[in-house]
């Protein structure tokens, strides 16, 4: 028999029983629009954590001071940190470092004219804006002479600088920390939401010896609580977290079987990990949605035995003005693909329009990929193939003349 | 001496009920040579459409041989079966069985589309056969929307338009009154005319009067077979 008298067939057969054809029908739209929708979440998800990755720097681990007494107990910062700003420059010559920067920050209030604002300070050295990857947008940068003579000046972040300075353009302005005064010499381009949800743009960037001089008042100069390194790639990352722990405790005179009196976070891991979540996250939702794929399919092959049930005499009608087995089934199958096919298209377009509502009004990042649709096209032929393969198996093998006795 | 259409040798059929094996028929013998006209009679219930169904190819014999123009189908599988009959033989029922929901020149042409015949060759074979039995202008029309035997008309359609030498038929007036009964007699008739060879079943000895050979059934034997003695002219 021809496919195309098939097609013609099957598109009667369907229309025959029109509400029913659209409730089964439902069964995959609903089925795909979730699949489709899932994907879109999962997958932006993804995308979204990856652009929060790119934008942290990358091959970045910090080490933090700590403060241990001889016996092991810990103190907290009322010790006093344990690294200092020496440290950092022995372990920027230290192989396979790219960019060190002793890093002093913390959450200070800044003024200009009658604004407030409360922003993330970070005083550090030239190094960090490399290693984090931060641009300047507009003005330029400081540089060592500025932190060797703590000069006051401020790189802005742009919530900051919004928030501060509204529509006036910050650079060459005066604005005060804690009563100082810093003048603006450069805006910072946009980094948007670290992994923990928070603004990387709400932030103030200043040498670091002004910061401890004039901002954070820090008892020994020199001391620092954190530093930033940035390793050469990943796969060297270990390596050199391993070789600045031996160095510390080295410059630190540390002997055998006393603890270290820092910490080391590897932040690239820790975005790696985000990024897995991510990924376990979407395929879990794929996962999900693909159960009422499943339950569109069994939708489909129900209504497909009834279907052949209650065709029982057109069948045997069919076999005997000579259709063969192979005839029936391929007439009962194309109609089971049809309205799985059908259902599949209109899954996708209902998929994609709460897709992009779900992005117009959340904001939530979607990422709508042909992979997913093409994806979502397979399964529903397979589901149409493997579901309507029993009831028209089943109607391909029934026996004319009982078929014709039918009522 | 030409091959006969159909040559039945010891034909037997046993169905299987919840009393065990029951004989329908019981080894049957008969010969059709082409051309002929054949009616087969019986009481109910004597094995007559069980006896049709195997040489319409609908159904497989329990025991014995059956050759279709000249080649043994007795053991022959489904599909080759189907074969046979969308292109050797056409078959017409007691209920018509025309599809309800296909026009019915859709439904002359359906066994075209088994037979793998391009839209243009069935719509010209359907129209053809259609204005043969004269409901050509019906042609778009649903079957419902015609008398029965219009229907039985359109069904012979269907059964002529793969042009097969042999047309088989069960009780195809059963449904009728006596007066389409008349005329699908003189539509066989006139079929037979042509060379198609035709075996019916009746139950009407005036109908049995068109063929010019009787067959009597009784209990799965034939008793008599014999030519019909007023003919009609
Ligand atoms: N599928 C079946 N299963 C069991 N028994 C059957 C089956 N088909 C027919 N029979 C039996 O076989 C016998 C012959 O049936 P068949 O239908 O051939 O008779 P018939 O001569 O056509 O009768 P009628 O004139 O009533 O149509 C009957 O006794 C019937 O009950
Ligand atoms: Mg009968």
């Amino acid at each position: 028999m021809m496919l195309k008298a098939m097609l013609g067939e099957a598109w009667l057969a369907m229309g025959a029983n029109r509400l029913r054809t659209a409730l089964t029908m439902l069964g995959m739209v609903i089925g795909v629009g979730a699949v489709v929708i899932m994907m879109a979440i999962g997958q932006g998800a993804q995308y979204a954590v990856q652009q929060t990755i790119s934008t942290m720097g990358s091959n970045l681990f910090i080490v933090l001071s700590g403060s241990f007494t001889a016996a092991g107990v810990r103190s907290g910062s009322a010790g006093g940190p344990t690294l200092n700003v020496a440290d950092g420059e022995a372990i920027a010559e230290l192989e396979g470092v790219v960019n060190v920067a002793p890093t002093h920050q913390g959450r200070r209030q800044l003024v200009y004219g009658s604004q407030n604002w409360s922003a993330n300070v970070v005083g550090t050295t030239p190094p960090y804006l490399e290693a984090r990857a931060w641009t300047i947008a507009s003005g330029a940068a400081f540089g060592d002479s500025d932190v060797r003579s703590a000069t006051r000046v401020a790189l802005l972040g742009k919530t900051t600088a919004q928030n501060l300075f509204g529509d006036e353009d910050p650079v060459g302005k005066t604005m005060r920390i804690q009563q100082n005064p810093f003048i603006v010499i450069g805006v910072l381009g946009s980094k948007g939401q670290n992994l923990d949800g928070n603004d990387q743009d709400d932030t103030v960037i200043i040498p670091l010896s002004t910061a401890q001089r004039k901002v954070f008042g820090t008892p020994f100069l020199g001391s620092v609580r954190m530093i930033m390194v940035q390793a050469e790639s990943a796969d060297s990352m270990q390596r050199t977290m391993d070789n600045v722990t031996s160095l510390l405790r080295q410059r630190h005179r540390l002997r055998e079987g006393v603890p270290d009196d820092f910490f080391m976070r590897n932040l690239s891991a820790a975005a790696e990990s985000e990024a897995e979540t991510t990924r376990t996250m979407s395929i879990l939702l794929g996962a999900i949605a693909s159960i009422s794929l499943l339950v569109g399919g069994i939708g489909i092959m129900n209504i497909m035995l009834v279907s052949v049930t209650e065709r029982t005499r057109e069948i045997g009608i069919r076999m005997a003005i000579g259709a063969r087995q192979k005839d029936i089934l391929t007439q009962f199958l194309l109609e089971a693909v049809m309205i799985s096919f059908a259902g599949c298209l209109l899954g996708l377009v209902l998929g994609l329009g709460v897709a992009l509502a779900i992005n117009a009004f959340t904001g939530m990042v979607i990422v709508i990929s042909g992979s997913a649709a093409l994806v979502a096209f397979a399964v529903a032929a397979t589901v149409g193939i493997f579901f309507g393969w029993y009831p028209a198996r089943k109607a391909a093998r029934l026996d004319p003349i009982e078929a014709l006795r039918y009522q | 001496m030409t091959e006969p259409v159909i040559r039945v040798v010891g034909l037997g059929k046993s169905y299987e009920t919840a009393a065990g094996l029951f004989p329908a028929l019981k080894g049957v013998d008969l010969e059709v040579r082409p051309g002929e006209f054949i009616a087969i009679m019986g009481p109910s219930g004597s094995g007559k459409s069980t006896f049709m169904n195997l040489l319409g190819c609908l159904d497989t014999p329990t025991s014995g041989d059956y050759f279709l123009a000249g080649q043994n189908v007795a053991h022959m599988d489904k599909d080759a079966l189907a074969v046979l009959r969308n292109r050797t033989l056409g078959f017409v029922f007691q209920g018509f069985n025309l599809l309800p929901r296909m026009s019915l020149q859709d439904n002359v042409a359906l066994p075209l589309v088994y037979s793998g015949a391009d839209k243009e060759t069935r719509r010209a074979a359907a129209r053809e056969m259609l204005d043969k039995v004269g409901l050509g202008k019906y042609a778009d029309s649903l079957p419902s929307r015609i008398s029965g035997g219009q229907q039985q008309r359109v069904a012979i359609a269907r059964a002529l338009v793969n042009k097969p030498h042999l047309i088989l038929a069960d009780e195809p007036t059963g449904n009728l009154d006596s007066h389409t009964s008349e005329e699908i007699m003189t539509l066989f008739s006139e079929l037979n005319r042509e060379g198609i060879t035709v075996v019916l079943v009746t139950h009407e000895p005036d109908i049995a009067t068109h063929a010019r050979r009787q067959v009597r059934f009784l209990d799965g034997h034939i008793v008599s077979d014999h030519l019909t003695e007023a003919a009609p002219a």
